[in-house]
C-alpha cells in the first residue's frame, strides 16, 4: 500500500510559483498555502547554480547523509571538564598563536588581528612592545594556525597563546573535547585588537589568577553541564551569542561554593566572581565550544550538505561544510550594520571577525534571535524583526533541536544545521549576531551589530558538493 | 584673526535607573545624530563607560556606579546640547512605550516544506505540491516538496530530462508520485489542478501523459455519463525510452489501489516499445482494467477508445454532442487549416484529417505545397509561448491567425478548439465569435472542437450556442470536428 495521502484525503495544496493556478484552486474551495519563490543565488563566476542545485539534491546519499550529521550534532552533551593553560590543553610551543576563521598569514591580517597578535607577543615576552612585536610578526617570526585545526574557538580576533588559559569542554557521550579561551570582558581587550597595559594587566591576572582557580572550582565540582545552561538562557532571554547575561550568572552560580571552599585567598575569589558577574559576555567562552563540540560531530560525513564550521579572520568569511572534509570556502568578510559605542563610527569598524558564529551554526545567535528580542535594537528592529528572522532560518536548516527551546515560539526547537542547498535556493544567508572590532590595531570594540556570511562562501561549498555527488542519474 | 570655536559638555546621572545597554546604545545613535553635537553617551555608568566617559572629557560625579544611567553630550554651543538632551530623553521614554512585541511576526514561506507546516499548522495537511516555477529551477522545488512527504505535480515545462529521471527516482524512494514535468492536466479528489474540466465524479481513473488528451477523455466520459474519480498527469516524456514510465506505473497502482476507482484510461502518445511492453505487464497484473487511449497518431481516435470503455463499463455510447449553425457558406474545396491551442487535440485532428486529405503540415509555417496547403498549428507550442502565456489561457495569437485564416481564399475550412475548464480563459470563444461575425459571408466553413463539460464555469452549452449563432458548426468530439473539417475541405455538402 502507498503510504501517499493524495487519492485518500481531501485535497490540500502547497504551492511555488504562478498565482493563476492557486487562484484556481482557492476558486474550487481547496485550501492553498503558497510559498513565495525566489530564484536561487546567483554564483559571483557565472557558475550555472540552478543545475548544480538539482546535482546536490539528486546526490543519493545526501538525505541519509544530512540526517545523520543532524542527528549527531543534536546528540551531543557538552561539560565543562577542566580548565588549563594552553600549551597543555592544545599542546601550542612558544612561538605559536591561534587565531579565529580561516587561516590567513600576516600580510593580510586585519587591524585587530595584527593587534591581538602583538599584544600576544609581548603577553609572551616575546618581544618587549608592541612595535617591537609587529616587526617580529612581519618577519614571519611566529606561527600562525586557526583555532578551528586544533578543536579550538576563539571570539573576535580569537587568538590563544601557549600562557593563556582555556576552558575544555567533553562531550558527554563520545568524549571528544573542545577549547576556547577565557572572556576577557568588554572595551579594550585583547581579542578586539587592543594590547595596551591594561590588556596585559588583565591578561596577566587572567593566566595567574583566574585560571587557577577556575581549574580548582572544576576540578572540585565535577563536569559541569554547559548544554544544560544553553537551554535555560534560551528560556531567558539570551541567544548565546550576543547576550549571555543570565548564562554567566548561572555559570558563576554553580561554581561559587566550589570557589569559596578551596583554599585561595578571599580576595582573589572576591575579585574571580566580580570579573565574571561583571562581564555580560563570560559565558560566550562557553557557549563556543559547546557549539564546536556540537558542529564537529557533524563533520565528516560522504553527502553531506550540512555546514558545520562558519568563521571569520577579520579579512575573509569562511564556511567548512560536512561532506567536504576540511576545505574552507572563503569570500571577503562584511561590514557589520549596527550600533557604535561612544564616539565611534562605521569608519572606524573593521569587517567582520570571529569564531563566535560557530553558535549560529549551532542554532544559537542569531538563529534563536526569538527568543532574545532585546537584541534586535542593533539594527532599529522590533521584536517582530526577531521573530521573523528565527522563523526564516527554520527555511535553511535541516532540524529543530528539541533541547534548545524557544519559548516565544510555542517552544519549538531552535533552527540547527545550515544546509548550503537550501541557502543557495531560497537566497537566505544565515543571520548573525555580532561584536564589532576597530579598524586599528590597538582599538578595541567600537561597537556590535548584525552581519550576514557572503553568499560566495556558499554558491562555493555548492559547487564543490555537485563536483563530489554522482552524476544524475542516465536516462533509461 | 580666527577663534576657537566654543564646545559645551554636560554629563547626567540618573541613579538606579537600568536600561539595556544595547537599546542604550541605540539612544546614544540618535544624539550624536543631533546637528552640533560631537560626541554623545547614554549608558550604564559601568567602568568601560566611564572610561569613554572621560575619553568624550566628561567626568562623572564621585559614587556613580553600574547601577546609574549615564547620559553625556559635548556639542559645538547650548543650543545643540540642549536638544541633545532633549533627544535624549524622548529616546529615553520611547524605549519603555513597548509595541506590538507579541504578535506573531508573519512571516509568508519561502520553500514548500515550510507552506506544508503552515497547512499542517491550520489544521489540513498537505497532500499535495504543485510546482510551476520557471523550469530550470522546478527540480529544486520538487526536490523540497517529495522530502516534505508529499506528492508533486510539475506543471513546469523545460526542465531537463535529466533532472526529471533523478526526481522520478527519488519520488520512488520515497514513494511518492511525480506528476509531471510539463502536466498541465489532473484531477484529485475532485480538484481540478492546471487546466481540468469540472466532470462528474465516478469509477473510471485517468492516466495522462497528454493535458488535453485527459480533457477530451474526461468531458467525453462526462458526456456519456460516465464520471470521473481521478486524473493523474505523468508529463508528455514520461513514457519515453529515457523516463521508463516510472510516474505512469506508480500511477496505475495508485489508482488500483483506490477503492473509487473501478476502470483505469492510460491516454498516451505513443511508448518507447519497452517502455509499452513493461506498462502492459503492469496493466495485466492489476485488479483494475485498463484501456489504453493512443493519442495523436494515424488511425488513432481518442472519441473511439472512449466510446469502448463507456461500453465496457456498462453504459451506453450517445451521440456525442454537437451544435449546427442554421446558414452557413457556400462550399467549395480548398485547404484545411486547423489552429489548436491543445497539443493533443492539434496532433488529433492532424491524424485524422490525413486519413481524408493526405498529408497535412504540422506546426509549420506556411503550409508547404506537398501538403496541399493544409496545416494544423499547435499554438501551445514552445514557439508560441515564448514570453506568452499559453493560448489556453489568452488565445489572442490563435485568434489573430482563425481571422486571417477566414479571409484566405486557398482555405475551404477552418478548424479551431475551444478548452474550457478550471485555469482556461473565462470566455474562450469570444475571440472566435467575433471573428466569424466580421468575416466576408463567403468564407470558409468554420468548425470548432468543444472540449468542456457541462459543468464548466465558462458555460458550454452557452459557448457552443454562441459559436453555432456565429455560423460555426460545432462537436464535443474533436476526432468527429477534424473528420467533418476535412470532409468540407474535400468538398463534401455543408450541413
Amino acid at each position: 500500500m502507498s503510504t501517499s495521502r493524495l487519492l485518500t484525503d481531501d485535497p490540500v495544496v502547497a504551492a511555488s510559483g504562478a498565482r493563476l493556478l492557486s487562484e484556481a484552486l482557492a476558486a474550487q474551495a481547496v485550501p492553498v498555502s503558497d510559498a513565495e519563490f525566489h530564484p536561487p543565488m546567483a554564483a559571483p563566476d557565472g557558475t550555472d547554480t540552478a543545475a548544480e542545485l538539482v546535482r546536490v539534491l539528486a546526490d543519493p546519499r545526501r538525505a541519509a547523509a544530512n540526517a545523520e550529521a543532524a542527528r549527531r550534532m543534536l546528540a551531543v552533551r557538552p561539560q565543562l571538564v577542566d580548565v588549563r593553560p594552553a600549551d597543555e590543553a592544545l599542546g601550542l610551543r612558544p612561538g605559536s598563536f591561534l587565531h579565529a576563521g580561516p587561516p590567513v598569514d600576516w600580510g593580510s591580517a586585519s587591524g585587530p588581528l595584527r593587534g591581538a597578535l602583538m599584544g600576544a607577543m609581548v603577553f609572551e615576552g616575546l618581544a618587549d612592545t608592541p612595535e617591537q612585536a609587529e616587526a617580529e610578526l612581519r618577519r614571519g617570526g611566529a606561527d600562525l594556525e586557526p583555532c578551528h585545526h586544533r578543536g579550538a574557538v576563539g571570539p573576535m580576533a580569537g587568538v590563544v597563546s601557549p600562557s593563556m588559559w582555556v576552558f575544555e569542554l567533553s562531550d558527554a557521550d563520545t568524549g571528544r573535547r573542545s577549547w576556547c579561551s577565557l572572556n576577557e570582558g568588554l572595551g579594550a581587550v585583547l581579542r578586539y585588537g587592543a594590547y595596551g597595559p591594561e590588556v596585559m594587566d588583565r591578561l596577566r591576572w587572567m593566566s595567574r589568577v583566574l585560571g587557577p582557580l577556575l581549574r580548582d572550582a572544576v576540578r572540585s565540582h565535577g563536569p559541569l553541564d554547559i548544554g544544560a545552561i544553553l537551554a535555560q538562557m534560551l528560556q531567558m532571554g539570551d541567544e548565546g551569542h550576543n547576550r549571555n547575561r543570565s548564562g554567566t550568572l548561572m555559570l558563576l552560580r554553580s561554581l561559587l561554593p566550589d570557589l569559596l571552599s578551596g583554599d585561595a585567598p578571599a580576595s582573589d575569589v572576591a575579585a574571580a566572581a566580580d570579573f565574571i558577574g561583571g562581564n555580560d559576555h563570560f559565558f560566550l567562552n562557553l557557549a563556543m565550544p559547546a557549539a564546536k563540540l556540537m558542529a564537529d560531530a557533524a563533520r565528516g560525513v560522504p553527502g553531506s550538505s550540512a555546514v558545520v564550521a562558519m568563521a571569520r579572520n577579520g579579512t575573509e568569511f569562511g564556511i567548512q561544510v560536512s561532506g567536504c572534509g576540511d576545505r574552507w570556502f572563503t569570500a571577503p568578510a562584511e561590514m557589520p550594520d549596527g550600533l557604535f559605542l561612544g564616539s565611534f563610527g562605521p569608519e572606524d569598524a573593521n569587517p567582520d571577525i570571529g569564531d563566535s558564529t560557530i553558535t549560529e551554526t549551532c542554532g544559537l545567535g542569531g538563529f534563536s534571535m526569538a527568543t532574545a528580542p532585546a537584541i534586535v535594537r542593533f539594527v532599529g528592529g522590533d521584536a517582530g524583526f526577531a521573530l521573523r528572522t528565527t522563523r526564516r532560518m527554520y527555511e535553511i536548516t535541516l532540524a529543530e533541536n528539541p533541547a534548545f527551546q524557544l519559548p516565544v515560539l510555542d517552544f519549538r526547537g531552535a533552527p540547527t544545521g545550515i544546509d548550503v542547498t537550501r541557502v543557495v535556493r531560497t537566497g537566505i544567508l544565515p543571520q548573525i549576531n555580532t561584536g564589532m572590532a576597530g579598524r586599528e590595531p590597538g582599538t578595541g570594540q567600537v561597537g556590535a551589530g548584525l552581519v550576514t556570511p557572503p553568499a560566495e562562501c556558499f554558491t562555493a561549498a555548492l559547487s564543490a558538493l555537485a563536483a563530489e555527488a554522482p552524476g544524475l542519474p542516465a536516462a533509461g | 584673526m580666527t577663534t576657537e570655536p566654543a564646545t559645551a559638555m554636560r554629563v547626567e546621572v540618573r541613579k538606579g535607573a537600568y536600561r539595556d545597554s544595547v537599546a542604550l546604545m541605540r539612544v546614544t545613535r540618535e544624539v550624536a545624530a543631533v546637528p552640533g553635537v560631537e560626541a554623545a553617551l547614554v549608558a550604564m555608568a559601568t567602568d568601560l563607560n566611564l572610561g569613554i566617559l572621560a575619553d568624550m572629557g566628561g567626568v562623572a560625579p564621585e559614587g556613580t556606579g553600574p547601577d546609574d544611567l549615564l547620559i553625556a553630550a559635548r556639542a559645538a554651543d547650548d543650543a545643540a546640547l540642549a536638544s541633545a538632551l532633549a533627544t535624549a530623553e524622548t529616546e529615553l521614554a520611547a524605549m519603555s512605550a513597548g509595541g506590538d512585541g507579541a504578535a506573531p511576526a508573519d512571516v509568508p514561506p519561502r520553500t514548500l516544506r515550510t507552506a506544508a507546516r503552515q497547512a499542517q499548522a491550520q489544521g489540513t495537511p498537505a497532500t499535495l505540491a504543485l510546482v510551476s516555477v520557471p523550469g530550470r529551477y522546478a527540480a529544486a522545488e520538487a526536490f523540497d516538496a517529495l522530502e516534505a512527504g508529499l506528492d508533486v505535480l510539475v506543471f513546469s515545462d523545460n526542465v531537463p530530462v535529466e533532472q526529471e529521471v533523478a526526481l522520478k527516482r527519488t519520488a520512488e524512494e520515497l514513494d511518492r508520485l511525480v506528476m509531471g514535468p510539463d502536466c498541465g492536466t489532473a484531477m484529485v479528489g475532485g480538484a481540478g489542478l492546471g487546466f481540468a474540466n469540472a466532470v462528474r465524479p465516478g469509477p473510471v481513473g485517468v492516466v495522462a501523459a497528454s493535458g488535453t488528451g485527459a480533457q477530451q477523455v474526461m468531458c467525453l466520459l462526462d458526456a456519456a455519463g460516465v464520471g470521473t474519480s481521478h486524473c493523474l498527469g505523468v508529463g508528455g516524456r514520461d513514457l519515453s525510452a529515457a523516463v521508463g514510465g516510472a510516474s505512469t506505473r506508480r500511477a496505475l497502482r495508485m489508482l488500483d489501489e483506490d477503492p473509487g476507482t473501478e476502470r483505469i484510461v492510460l491516454v498516451s502518445k505513443p511508448p518507447a516499445p519497452q517502455v509499452a511492453e513493461e506498462v502492459r505487464r503492469l496493466a495485466e497484473g492489476l485488479r483494475t482494467p485498463v484501456h489504453t487511449v493512443l493519442a495523436g497518431t494515424e488511425g488513432s481516435d481518442i472519441t473511439a477508445a472512449v466510446a469502448d470503455v463507456v461500453a465496457a463499463a456498462g453504459g451506453s455510447v450517445p451521440r456525442w454532442p454537437s451544435w449546427l449553425p442554421v446558414q452557413t457558406p457556400p462550399g467549395r474545396t480548398g485547404a484545411l487549416r486547423g489552429l489548436f491551442c491543445g497539443g493533443t487535440l492539434a496532433q488529433e485532428a492532424a491524424a485524422v484529417a490525413s486519413g481524408t486529405l493526405g498529408p497535412v503540415a504540422f506546426g509549420g509555417d506556411p503550409a508547404g505545397p506537398e501538403a496541399g496547403g493544409h496545416l494544423v498549428i499547435d499554438f501551445g507550442d514552445d514557439a508560441f509561448t515564448l514570453d506568452r502565456p499559453h493560448p489556453m489561457i489568452d488565445p489572442a495569437a490563435r485568434t489573430e491567425r482563425f481571422a486571417a485564416e477566414l479571409a484566405d481564399p486557398a482555405v475551404a475550412a477552418v478548424l479551431a478548439d475551444v478548452v474550457l475548464g478550471h485555469g482556461a480563459h473565462p470566455d474562450p470563444a469570444a475571440g472566435l465569435v467575433e471573428a466569424l461575425a466580421k468575416a466576408d459571408p463567403r468564407r470558409p466553413h468554420a468548425v470548432v472542437s468543444l472540449c468542456g463539460a457541462a459543468g464548466d464555469s465558462q458555460g458550454r452549452d452557452e459557448q457552443a450556442e454562441r459559436l453555432r449563432r456565429a455560423g460555426a458548426e460545432v462537436y464535443g468530439s474533436n476526432s468527429a470536428a477534424a473528420r467533418r473539417a476535412a470532409a468540407l475541405a474535400a468538398g463534401a455538402e455543408p450541413a
